[in-house]
């Protein structure tokens, strides 16, 4: 315990006696939106990240999926190479997909494709939150698999970050998932797909 | 009138004022082999690296300025953001126990490191007791700070860097000259030539040849080479952009995805963390995740950010590690003018916008953090002795202030290390010692007169050009080599004046 103890108190000595309370001003609420604008801005700024988005009414959902999986696969795909989390509602799946039963996270990269919910999702950034929840998945689900399908229903989408935080479990592993996986690394220029899903489909039901 | 814990001439070398220690030599990459004019004059005549980085940089300015334009209460945002890092400091000490207290709480284990070598020691003991021999790692500003995988290569343990740029970096035995892309300073066609010369499946017979330097491409050779490390890898270190106090949350912002596989996938989890990345709560990170990947890769949301506390069982790493790192924060904390720099959420933006930055590159500054922000972290964290040439590698513009996502008065602290630099000198400057003559005759109004006369004597070295040569002899010229000195007018104001008010 030495070292935490000289440290705190190197902190204190730094700090000294007097420790003005510093006031910290607040944020401006986000913009206000009615609820189509912000399904359009989600679907808008979610495609700006070069992800595909697909919009459905909500009793679509299954047939939809389908349309996303087959776009992304191409034809003659195997429903059973597509991994689900377990929450995932069975109007929503597609015939003969395999449920994730916690195998090793290691042989979830033998799938070709991830079906999940979200938690939330933010409007303004495009972003999916996963939080680990039956519906999200564990995190190496929606990580090892090449290609990803996210239904996200219109009551989850939120204007802006904090307003997602609101909504979130912050003891909760959480990913926020914001377009394919991509690097800036090479001449700091957006080249979608690295390590994560190279491929990302959204479908936006509502 | 409240004293500074930072006297003017107080030594900040070794230890400061209060005898707070800065951190050590020998360890870690905050030192230069050389003072920054000397390493930039090299910088300089290379043409192609000025290339490289003028790209770079210009393509990163416009991304950031777009997206920073979208958000109509930035201002507001970056000031929240400022406010909340001082309110944070002024409890460091509070934030940090609190957090030990939740991250313990959800199964992790705290660890304090008072400097780089005290945090190699940890992280060394604690991956030898998994029994593994290789890390995967999670670039992190952190543990290149400390110099973390030249010691677990000393203890025979593999440091594998996953994040593209640090890979190029550590395939092409190079040095990161960037905070958010370390390879910067390489094209893509210098890319493509390391990743030839070293990718071992791009080696020997059968491999596949004809790599091109399409950036697509490159990305994936780096995911087929990661590819079976991630999926072997027992054992991973990361850095933390944000640590939630009252939650004991951890936040890593990344875009490829190697993060999140360092994160998830290994048993254990062993994240280096400096002591002012705490936020007190979580609603702060609403606030900090707006301001970082705009100011940052000029998105408006990076493509992945990971959050945990502690373990989840069935879900990621089922050990957890933090290692809370000293190595001379204290140091800068206890400076009440220098320890704004505490506040960097390292983004990088005043990188991008400096103009010493764009033509040296990071090299030159010879620390892990280079550009505006690193020209003041890192003569603190060193004591400004052992940095003495970084406060003065800025003209001053100001743009890194303008940029900074939690507005970090950069230039005032540039300025004040200078002070502090010139106090510690034992013998005065020439440029002291000018000024202080200068002093002198500008509160005479005889001596004043007296001097702008002789310097009408000027006019006789510029021989009617508009400035004067820039060869004047020393210490003269200490000042002009780097300066045009205008040629001094045929008649003063005051005589302009009177000539033309006489009447």
């Amino acid at each position: 315990m030495r070292a935490r103890e000289e440290v705190l108190g190197r902190i204190r000595t730094a700090l000294g006696e007097q420790r003005p309370p510093v006031a910290v001003p607040t944020v401006p609420a986000p913009r206000e939106l009615p609820p189509g604008e912000l399904l359009d801005l989600l679907a808008e700024r979610v495609e700006d990240y070069r992800a595909t988005v697909l919009r459905c009414a909500p009793g679509q959902i299954g047939p939809t999926v389908a349309r996303g999986l087959h776009a992304a696969l191409g034809g003659g795909w195997d429903p059973a190479g597509v991994v689900v989390a377990p929450g995932v509602p069975a109007a929503w799946r597609p015939d003969g997909a395999t449920e994730d039963d916690g195998r090793p996270p290691v042989e979830l990269a033998a799938f070709a494709a991830t079906l999940t919910g979200v938690a939330t999702a933010v409007a303004e950034t495009g972003t999916l939150v996963l939080d680990g929840a039956p519906l999200s998945g564990r995190r190496a689900l929606s990580l090892l698999p090449d290609v990803l399908v996210c239904v996200v229903e219109a009551a989850q989408v939120v204007p802006d970050v904090p307003d997602a935080l609101g909504r979130l479990d912050p003891v909760a592993p959480l990913t926020m998932v914001s377009g394919p996986s991509a690097t800036s690394d090479i001449e700091l220029q957006r080249v979608e797909g690295v390590h994560g899903p190279r491929t990302l489909v959204v479908v936006l039901a509502g | 009138m409240s004293a500074s814990p930072l006297a003017p001439g107080a030594p900040r070398s070794g230890t400061t004022f209060l005898g707070l220690p800065t951190a050590p030599p020998g360890v870690g990459h905050l030192r230069g082999d050389r003072p920054f004019p000397d390493a930039a004059r090299t910088a300089l005549r290379d043409g192609q690296l000025r290339a490289n980085l003028g790209r770079a940089t210009t393509t990163i300015r416009g991304k950031r300025a777009a997206v920073v334009s979208e958000v109509p209460h930035w201002e507001q945002l970056r000031q929240a953001g400022k406010a909340l890092k001082a309110a944070t400091m002024a409890r460091l000490d509070e934030h940090l126990e609190e957090l030990e207290r939740q991250v313990t709480a959800r199964g992790g284990t705290v660890h304090w490191a008072r400097d780089a070598a005290e945090a190699n020691r940890i992280v060394t003991e604690l991956v030898r007791a998994t029994g593994s021999s290789e890390v995967v790692k999670v670039k992190s500003m952190a543990t290149q700070e400390i110099g973390l995988n030249e010691a677990l290569e000393a203890a025979g343990i593999e440091a594998v860097e996953t994040d593209l740029a640090e890979l190029i970096v550590q395939l092409g035995q190079d040095s990161p000259s960037h905070i958010l892309v370390p390879a910067i300073h390489k094209n893509r066609s210098e890319i493509r030539e390391i990743f030839s010369r070293t990718l071992p499946h791009l080696q020997g017979p059968g491999a596949s040849p004809g790599l091109t330097d399409d950036p697509r491409q490159l990305a994936m050779a780096a995911r087929a080479h990661l590819r079976e490390r991630f999926l072997r890898a027992r054992v991973a270190v990361s850095g933390a952009n944000f640590a939630v106090a009252e939650t004991g949350t951890l936040s890593v912002v990344e875009s490829e995805g190697n993060g999140r596989m360092c994160l998830t996938l290994p048993q254990t989890l062993i994240t280096v963390m400096g002591i002012e990345k705490v936020v007190p709560r979580w609603a702060d990170l609403g606030v900090f995740l707006q301001l970082l990947p705009r100011s940052s890769t000029g998105e408006r949301m990076n493509p992945y950010t990971s959050t945990w506390a502690g373990v989840t069982p069935g879900d990621g790493p089922q050990e957890f590690h933090l290692v809370l790192l000293d190595n001379g924060r204290t140091a800068v904390l206890a400076d009440e003018v220098g320890r704004e720099a505490l506040h960097c959420i390292r983004c990088s933006a005043c990188l991008n916008v400096c103009p010493v930055y764009e033509r040296t590159g990071g090299h030159a500054y010879g620390s892990v953090y280079p550009g505006p922000i690193g020209a003041v972290l890192s003569p603190q964290l060193t004591g400004v002795e052992d940095n003495a040439s970084l406060p003065y590698a800025s003209s001053l513009c100001g743009a890194c202030y303008d940029v900074c996502p939690v507005a970090i008065d950069i230039p005032s602290i540039l300025v004040h290390l200078r002070a502090e630099h010139v106090e510690a000198q034992e013998k005065p400057t020439a440029e002291a010692v000018a000024f202080r003559g200068l002093a002198r005759v500008m509160s005479s109004p005889r001596l004043w007169h007296l001097a702008q006369r002789a310097a009408g004597l000027g006019r006789l070295l510029a021989r009617g050009r508009p400035t004067l040569p820039a060869a004047l002899p020393p210490p003269a010229s200490a000042w002009t080599r780097t300066r045009d000195l205008p040629t001094p007018p045929g008649r003063t104001f005051v005589q302009q004046w009177n000539e033309e008010h006489r009447s």
